[in-house]
Order: structure tokens, then sequence, then C-alpha cells
């Protein structure tokens, strides 16, 4: 029986990754908020890598830190390994990467909405949405408690109808053995949601103790810790770190895996969904890449506190016997002993193009949604979704203006402007190579690029931004101090430049143009800079990148003007392009659909063409003139 | 005020003057950058809306390209409210397409289908009544893009650039995958190979940009065909022609019908002569193709060159191709007025009344000065026209390799000074979408795409 529970401003579906971040940010801002999970055991829980971050992946983390949002900070706090990835490579690619104890980062996160104000934490599967007058007014728990609220925010992940397959076996169930929710999605389509069936996998966990690391390659993590949280220092997040192990498959391995193809459910057509190119499984990798000799596999521990090992790299869906012999043809793992099995995981989300770029259904006021329900996969991609959902959810209901990151401004905007506008047809993840500023969009000026917005939202501390504008401030004077300050052709300068095999100058150079030299950089230069102030690391590692790639930050920044013109022509959201002539139909029924909210976003829309934008610059105008 | 746009404002065949118009913030600037006066004037210097007498001078090669008049107009009172630069060359279509290609190396861009009416209506210079109007014109514009660009997609310029935009794509997808998955064992990239392998598709588009220089990718001109009996001397009218001028002969058989196209200029007016397959064998053409596909390829044709023979009787065929081209553009050539006459001329101009003809001798290179007289002349009374949309379609292909070439040749330099990966990358994007411009295809998803075909990678 149905009846009268409680009132909220938001309700929250699912604490997970998403679903976290997203009744923070609600509850932070003063929303009365209460979150959903089937399992409250299951909070920010990782049912993959045991891992944060990563090539673009980390960068996701350092802008919802900036932003005001908690995985960093919660990944600080409980990694076991960290790393810098591609330092060789530019800083615009520099990645953050840390290895958590799962277990840890779970309990962390689950303590943090435990003593969040305003913060209610439930157990139970909401099985329908209300919604009527054109407005979302609460949901309907299995046990028919009803809860009024103003927003709504999905962020039910994976578990939507999801089914577990390994093998010819197929459970009902949510990842990890948990619980599916099995009744939302009927929920949705009565809303006229239109449902998407995406697949992922993860691979075998094994016993450590079973496990001859003296066969592998040792990978250590970094000396000099990079915290995620812009709020940390090195040493208050400075510990012991774990290894991880590096292997690979071999001819052993991949025969196994042919000579049992017909047994994996992915080739017997079991499998339905939609599957991510970004995380194939081994069978794929073996079929798709026969002439690869071997593939890597990583070994990472899943805790400080368990022997559970994670097998980066063999995902699968094979039968458990084809699982332990195949795990058993590596270097190293002749004994290993499964823990946990490998499987396929299927599951309800939706097309991410019914979505606004607040996250809001179009259709259906107040209703938002984050995460793996949108058509994503990654933690991260997840919590960044999370967060925003959060937050536009809070400006609806408090009146304010809502919050868009555009493609210039953060790897947040580009991942949701893509799944926004461009949809997705297998999970999607992020990449820096979808961020076209990319150079921009650093991990190392996250900070500088976002906490003013952060702290206009309410999120980040006065303290915090204050911090940030004297950081911007002290950049800017020691890169006007270096343009200043010339150095001339004298005996000790050609000396130093002779050191650093650096072409002796024969006039007068200035430091900002020295430092533009391959071979030099601000740490070098210090012994030719007389006056140099003492300045933090975080201040001169800026002026040492927007000095060296100043070229082409200006390159960048000249586009990001151009972008912002069209991005900031706005499409009133009632235009009826069905009626628009000069319109072809492709891009009418796209613009239709889509709803896209300015001329810019128009553009990236796959079949509108340049002359339809024109037509619709010329339409704008028309309606501007007719008012 | 908005990017400065360009483009050639006049039909290219309506008289021998044309006007490159260029419209936005730096129009004024750029013509500078082109413009020399005899008194030293700068454009800048100069009042709103006045013409200014002087030569363009391609600031690379320091040579006068055209003499001019160039008229100011700063904004708002413009067609497009915007500072407005107008150049009225008179030398051709040749000269206009080189004042073009000046301007938009300078940062012009290549105005769009329609832009220029597109911005006057959107800066407010037309009224709101006009609308419908300026959407029909950007839309039927696009459609004639489209159609003359249909040509060129399956041409030979698509053909060669597409290998090299491959290529493109894969060098970033190599990038792109070593970036985005540095933990999977991704070979580095030599520095050197990639200089190596950058320089070999420099040179090729070096090499694509050439022949369209060479015109070799101008594959549209005066459409005309040289209609006669056997021996009457087409094929030394031919070679004749050919043989004087920079003759850009292809080896590609004309994808229409059983005949080859052959192109020349004369004073810079492009041709294109419809070589009949009978040409060349010396064969009549109305024989071996029947009067009514004769009558087709006349109708076709925006010039016709009916050839006679003063010392044989003027035949039944002639008289039948004669009555053809009656109402037609086309010059009669009689041909052989160093043998004996059959006929007076005075006879020959009472049955064609006033189509030109002129007594020539091919033999004795006697009267082909006139005949191309005649031609120009034609072109440039606007008597005879031809469509000129393949033209900027042209102008734009060869715009957007040098677009292309400059960044690839960024990439090289970004390599020498020890830049890191991922900023080669920001330039082999451009370098890819550039060569995208020719073949109509954009970026899209077609990097991830190539790094998935490409390596294997994830967890």
């Amino acid at each position: 029986m149905t009846y009268i529970n409680e009132n909220y401003d938001v309700v929250v579906i699912g604490a997970g990754h998403a679903g976290c971040e997203a009744a923070l940010a609600s509850a932070r801002l003063g929303m009365k908020t209460i979150i959903f999970a089937v399992n409250l055991d299951s909070i920010a829980m990782m049912p993959c890598n045991p891992s944060i971050g990563g090539t673009s992946k980390g960068h996701l983390v350092r802008e919802i830190d900036a932003l005001g949002g908690e995985m960093g900070k919660n990944i600080d706090k409980t990694y076991i390994q960290s790393r810098m990835l591609n330092t060789g490579k530019g800083p615009a690619v520099h990645s953050l990467r840390a290895q958590a104890d799962k277990f840890k980062y779970s309990k962390s996160m689950k303590r943090v909405l435990e003593n969040t104000e305003h913060l209610v934490i439930r157990q139970g599967e909401v099985t329908d949405l209300i919604f009527h007058d054109q407005k979302i007014r609460g949901v309907v728990t299995v046990s028919g408690a009803t809860y009024h609220c103003q927003a709504v925010i999905i962020a039910t992940g994976t578990y939507l109808k999801a089914r577990c397959i390994y093998g010819d076996v197929s459970i009902n169930s949510g990842p990890n053995g948990l619980q599916a929710a099995n009744h939302l999605s009927q929920s949705l389509e009565k809303l006229g949601i239109e449902i998407y069936r995406f697949k992922t996998g993860t691979p075998a966990r094994i016993d450590g103790r079973t496990v001859d690391y003296s066969k592998m390659e040792e990978q250590i993590g970094d000396e000099s810790i990079v915290p995620f949280s812009f709020s940390h220092k090195e040493e208050d997040i400075k510990r012991e770190q774990i290894s991880c192990y590096l292997t690979y498959t071999n001819d052993g391995t991949h025969r196994i895996i042919h000579n049992n193809l017909d047994r994996s459910p992915l080739y017997s057509g079991t499998i339905e969904g939609t599957g991510p190119r970004y995380c194939p499984s081994i069978e794929d990798k073996v079929v798709r890449f026969s002439d690869k000799e071997r593939h890597q596999i990583f070994l990472e521990p899943e805790g400080e506190e368990t022997n559970e090992v994670y097998v980066q790299g063999m995902s699968s869906s094979l039968p458990e016997d084809v699982q332990r012999d195949m795990l058993r043809t590596l270097p190293g793992m002749k004994h290993c002993t499964i823990m946990r099995i490998g499987y396929a995981i299927e599951y309800d989300c939706i097309n991410p193009l019914q979505l606004k770029s607040t996250l809001e259904f179009k259709e259906l006021s107040g209703l938002y949604s984050a995460g793996q329900f949108n058509g994503s996969s990654g933690y991260e991609e997840a919590a960044a979704q999370g967060l925003m959902a959060g937050i536009n959810a809070t400006m609806k209901i408090l009146g304010r203006d809502e919050i868009v990151l555009d493609r210039s401004q953060a790897y947040i905007g580009v991942l949701i402007d893509d799944l926004v506008t461009k949809g997705t047809n297998e999970p999607y993840r992020m990449m820096t190579s979808r961020a076209e500023y990319r150079l921009l969009l650093r991990q190392d000026n996250a900070d500088l690029r976002l906490s003013e917005i952060g702290y206009a939202i309410g999120l980040l501390s006065k303290e915090r931004v204050d911090r940030v504008i004297n950081k911007r401030n002290s950049i800017e004077e020691e890169i006007h101090r270096l343009r200043k300050k010339t150095v001339g052709a004298n005996e000790a300068i050609n000396s130093f430049l002779n050191k650093y095999n650096s072409t002796p100058i024969k006039s007068g150079i200035t430091l900002a143009e020295l430092l533009k030299r391959p071979e030099l950089n601000y740490i070098a230069l210090n012994e030719i800079d007389s006056d140099r102030p003492k300045l933090k690391d975080e201040v001169t590692q800026q002026v040492n990148i927007q000095l060296k790639y100043e070229g082409y930050i200006k390159r960048q920044l000249k586009q990001v003007e151009q972008f912002k013109k069209l991005e900031k022509k706005y499409l009133p959201a009632q235009i009826e392009y069905e009626a628009i002539g000069g319109l072809r139909i492709e891009a009418r029924q796209k613009l239709s659909k889509i709803k896209p909210r300015s001329i810019g976003q128009a553009s990236r829309i796959s079949g509108v063409s340049p002359a339809d934008i024109s037509v619709l610059l010329v339409y704008l105008e028309q309606l501007k003139r007719a008012k | 005020m908005n990017d400065t746009i360009a483009a050639i404002a006049t039909a290219l065949s309506a008289s021998g003057i044309g006007i490159i118009r260029l419209s936005g913030e730096d129009a004024i600037k750029i013509a500078d950058q082109l413009f020399i006066s005899p008194k030293g004037k700068l454009l800048k210097d100069q009042r709103s809306h006045t013409l200014n007498y002087g030569y363009i001078v391609d600031p690379s090669t320091q040579k006068v390209i055209d003499e001019v008049l160039v008229s100011i107009m700063r904004q708002p009172n413009t067609y497009t409210k915007e500072d407005v630069v107008e150049i009225n060359g008179h030398g051709g279509i040749i000269v206009m397409q080189k004042l073009l290609q000046l301007v938009l190396s300078l940062g012009a861009r290549l105005a769009e289908p329609g832009e220029f009416t597109k911005r006057a209506f959107l800066n407010g210079r037309l009224d709101l009544s006009q609308a419908e109007a300026v959407i029909d014109i950007i839309n039927a514009k696009t459609d004639m893009a489209l159609k003359s660009s249909v040509g060129q997609l399956e041409g030979a310029l698509s053909l060669r650039v597409k290998p090299v935009r491959q290529e493109i794509l894969s060098l970033i997808a190599h990038i792109e995958a070593s970036i985005d998955y540095p933990e999977y064992d991704i070979d580095d990239l030599s520095n050197a190979l990639v200089i190596e392998q950058l320089d070999e598709m420099i040179s090729t588009l070096n090499q694509l940009l050439e022949t369209a220089d060479n015109g070799k990718i101008i594959r549209e001109g005066i459409q005309t065909i040289i209609v006669g009996k056997p021996n009457v001397g087409k094929s030394s009218l031919m070679n004749a022609l050919l043989k004087e001028r920079r003759a850009i002969v292809t080896d590609i058989p004309g994808t229409t019908r059983d005949t080859l196209e052959e192109y020349m200029t004369i004073s810079g007016i492009p041709i294109k002569i419809i070589d009949t397959a009978g040409i060349r064998e010396t064969e009549d053409i109305v024989e071996k193709i029947g009067v009514s596909r004769t009558k087709e390829l006349i109708d076709d044709a925006d010039l016709v060159i009916m050839m006679l023979d003063i010392s044989v009787p003027i035949s039944q065929e002639d008289y039948n191709v004669l009555e053809l081209i009656k109402t037609k553009k086309a010059i009669v050539l009689v041909n052989k007025i160093d043998l004996n006459k059959q006929y007076e001329l005075g006879y020959l101009k009472s049955l064609i009344k006033d189509l030109p003809f002129i007594p020539v001798s091919l033999k004795d290179n006697i009267g082909l000065e006139i005949l191309e007289k005649t031609i120009k002349d034609m072109f440039l009374s606007g008597s005879i026209d031809f469509n000129q949309t393949p033209y900027i379609t042209n102008i734009r292909h060869k715009h957007a390799l040098e677009k292309a070439i400059n960044s690839l040749k960024t990439v090289i330099s970004s390599i020498q000074n020890a830049m890191p990966e991922d900023c080669w990358a920001i330039d082999l994007k451009n370098a890819y979408d550039f060569l995208g411009e020719i073949i109509g295809e954009s970026m899209g998803d077609s990097i991830i795409d190539q790094i998935f075909s490409q390596f294997c990678l994830g967890k």
C-alpha cells in the first residue's frame, strides 16, 4: 500500500559515485536531501577497477574538486598508490591516477555522507516516479512509501534490470552480486523516456597469496605525491604505498580463449547490449587483434586489508573454468585461485539526447539524471555528472541561474556536451582527445579555471577561492617580471647557456624568451635570475607552463573566442524547427529532438550543416526584431 | 565586427571588370598590404566611400598583379554594416582568382555561400521582410556550391587528398593512443621518422598545389566544340591552339560519353574543348555520331567553332550544321585560304548572317590571332558565358591545401623545438580538418574510431 512518508527538496536515486556527489552538492547547498541505495554497504562502491583518475579522468576529478565536490578528497584519504602519468609528455596530458583501497574508499565516502547536514541516507529501492502537471512530484519505494520532493536525480548506474553473465550462467543481479533494480525502468518508459541497453564487464579477482610476484614487473608509486584535492598538501596525505604488478598473456592464454569462444555469451549471442570499445574483454582483444602476440595484464591490489587482487586487462564473460584456465597461463599465476569470477553486465540506461545541458530531462521538469544511467562509463565520469546534476537541481529549486560549463572551460563541459549533443551508442568514456582545447584544460590549472564558479555556486569556501585568486595574481606578476627582465650577452650568461647546450646570445634577451627554449626552464634560470622572489611551487609551475607553451595557448585562446560567440547565441526552447522553411529536413528533425541551448551546440549536432546554422542565425535575428 | 570574409563579387564572364569584395574588421588592413598607390597613399588614411587608383602587388614576389580601383567603405554605411573594401580589377578570370588568393593568404576567409547577405541581415541592414529571401539565397548558393563540388568529390583531387589525410589520422591516433593509454606498450614515435613522413606529405600536397596552378584541377571552362568535315583541319586547329599555349592536357578520359576534354586558356579565359572522338581521326563528327547527337553537343556547348574548307564546295552536311549553329554562339572558320577558292566569302556571309567568320590558313599560320581575339571579345562582351562556381570551389580547395601544408610545417617545427606530442597533435588535427574541407568530411569521431581500430587498448 501507498502511504505518505516524508517531504524533501531533492531525492537522489542511487548512491554510487554520481549519486554521492549529487546528494552532497544539494545538501551542502541547503537542500533537504534524501539518497537511496539498494544496499547501504554499496555506497561509493567500486565494482570494477580499484583506481581513481588516469588520463582525462584525473582531470575530471580535479575539476570536481575545484568546484567543491568530494571525489578528490576521498581518494586522497584512501589511496594506496599514486602516480602522475604521462610526465614524459606535455603538461596538458599529465594525468593523476591513484590506486584506491576500495573498501576504505567506500566507507570513507559513506562517513562523509552520514555527517553531512540536510542529508538523509536510506536503504531501499525506488520503484516509481510521481509526475503530474508537467512536474516531478516525488518517488515511491518498493515498500509503498511516497517521498514528495521538487527534484529527482536518477543515478542508478548499472542496476536497472541488471543481468550478469558468464559462460552459460545468466543471473538477474546487479554488480558484485547485489540486488538489481527491476521496477524503475517501467516507470521511466511510462513517462516516455527512451531506454537503451548497454553492456560492460569486469575481470576476475584472485587471491594475492596464490600469485608469484617475482615473475612479474613491479610497478611502484611516485616518490613525490600530488594530491587530487587542491585543499590538500603533499605532507597531509603522504603514506606507505603498495605496488602493482605487470605481466603478459601468451600463446597458451590465447589458445584457451580461441578454443572456448563458442562458450562465450558474447559470441553465442546471449548478450544483446552494446559494449564499450574502451574496455574490451580479453576474448574481444584476442579475436580483434589476432596478430598481437601478447597483451598487458596489470595486477592491482583491491585494498590494504584484503588479499583480493584485480586482474586488469582480463575482463571476461567466458565460463568459470575457462577463466580459471586462462588466468593460470600467466607467468606467476600458475596456481592462482579465483575469489570473484569475471562477468559481463547488461543494464538499462537512457539515450542522453533527452537531456538538457543541465542534465535535466527536456520534457520532464525537475527530473535529472547522472552517471552510467546516462550512457557513460567510469567512476569519474559519473561523479562529474552527479555533481552537476546536484548543483542544477538545486539552482532550479532556488530559482538561480543554471550552471553549464562549456567545452572551453572544463572536461566536465566536454563530457556533458558530448552526451547531450551527440549521444552515444556505447558506454561513453572520457578521453583527452575529445577535448578540443586540451592545452587549456590541464589538470594543474583546474583550480584556476573553476574555483570562482565553485565559490559562486556556494560549494567552495571563501578561503579556498581567495587562495586561488592570490595564486593567479602571483603567477601574473611573475610572468610580467620575467617579460621585463633582460639579461645581457655577457660571459656569465653565455657560459650558463653553454652548460645547458643552449645557443649563446649575441644581444640582450628577456628571461621569458630564454625560458621558451626547450633545454631551459624556470628552475634552471634561477642561476641567472638574481632578484627572483620566493614563490610556491604551484606558482612557478604555472609560470613555466604558461610561458613555455605560450604560442599554442594563445592560438587555442583565439579559437575559444570564436567558439564562445556561437555558444552565447541562445536558442529559445520553444522554437518550432519544423516550421522553419529554410532548414533541411534532416536538420529540422535533429534540432526538434535535441533542442540545443545555443547556436554553438546546434552546430555540433551531426546532420546540421553550416547552411542550416546560417538559416538559424537569420531566424534568431527575425525573432529578436519581431519583439 | 566579425572576422573578414572575401569573395569574387561579380559574375566572371560579364565583362573584363571583376570585383573582389572584403567585409569585416580587417578588410582595410588586408587591402593595404596589397595595394600600392602611385602617390603612396594608404587606404587606411582615406575617407570613407572613396575610390582609389593604384596597383595590386603580390607582397611575396613584389610583382604587379593588376591595375585597379579600390573603393573603401567604412561601417556602418555599407551593405554589411561592416568595413567593406571592393577591389575593381580588369585582368580577367585568372587575375581575379589570383587576387582572391592573395586576400585569403593575408587572413581573410573565403565567404560562405550567401554570407555577405547574411551579414547584411544579421547586422540590421536588411529589413525583416527580407529574411526569407536571405534564407533562399543561402540555400540556393549552397546548393550550387554542392553541385559543383560533386565533380570534385569523385575527381582526381580527392583521390589524392584522401591517402594523405588517412596518414595524418593514423599519426594522430598513434599520438592520442599513447596519451590516453600511457600504461600500454605503444611504440614511441621516432621524431626523425615522423618528420620524414610529414615532409613526404607536404611534398605530395605541394604537387597538388602546383597542378592546381596549372589548372589541372580546374575542370571547367568555356565548353567549346569544333565541328567540320573530314580533312577540314580540325586536328590542325586543335594542335595549333594547344601548341601555342601552356596546354592543359589531361590524361583523364572524359567521364561523359565518347569524348575527351582539352583545357587551355586564351588571354586568361579558360577554354574546355570537347574533343569529340572524331577530331583526332579527322573523321566527320556528324557522320560518325549522327545529326541528332551533333545537335546535342552543339546545344550543350557554350561556343561552337564550325570549320569549312574553302578549297572544296560546301556540302549538304555543312549546310545542316550551319543551320544548327545559327542561333548559337559560334564562330565560322574558313580554312585553307592559301588554296583555290571553290566559293566566295560573300556567299558564305549571306548564309551565316551575323556570325563572325574568320578566313584562316592553319598551314601558314594565318588568322589564329584573329580567332583568339574574337573569342576574347565574345567572352568579355558577355556574349558567351559559363558557370563560375567551380572556380570558387577551386580557390577554396587551393586555400585549404595551403593551410594544411602550413599546419604540417608547424608540426615539424614543434618537433624540432622539442615540444611534446600533444602539441604536435594540435596542428595535425588542423591539417586533417583543412584537408577535410576539400572532400567535405569533418573530424567527428574519426580519431577515436581510428585509435580503437589501430590499437588494442582497455582494461
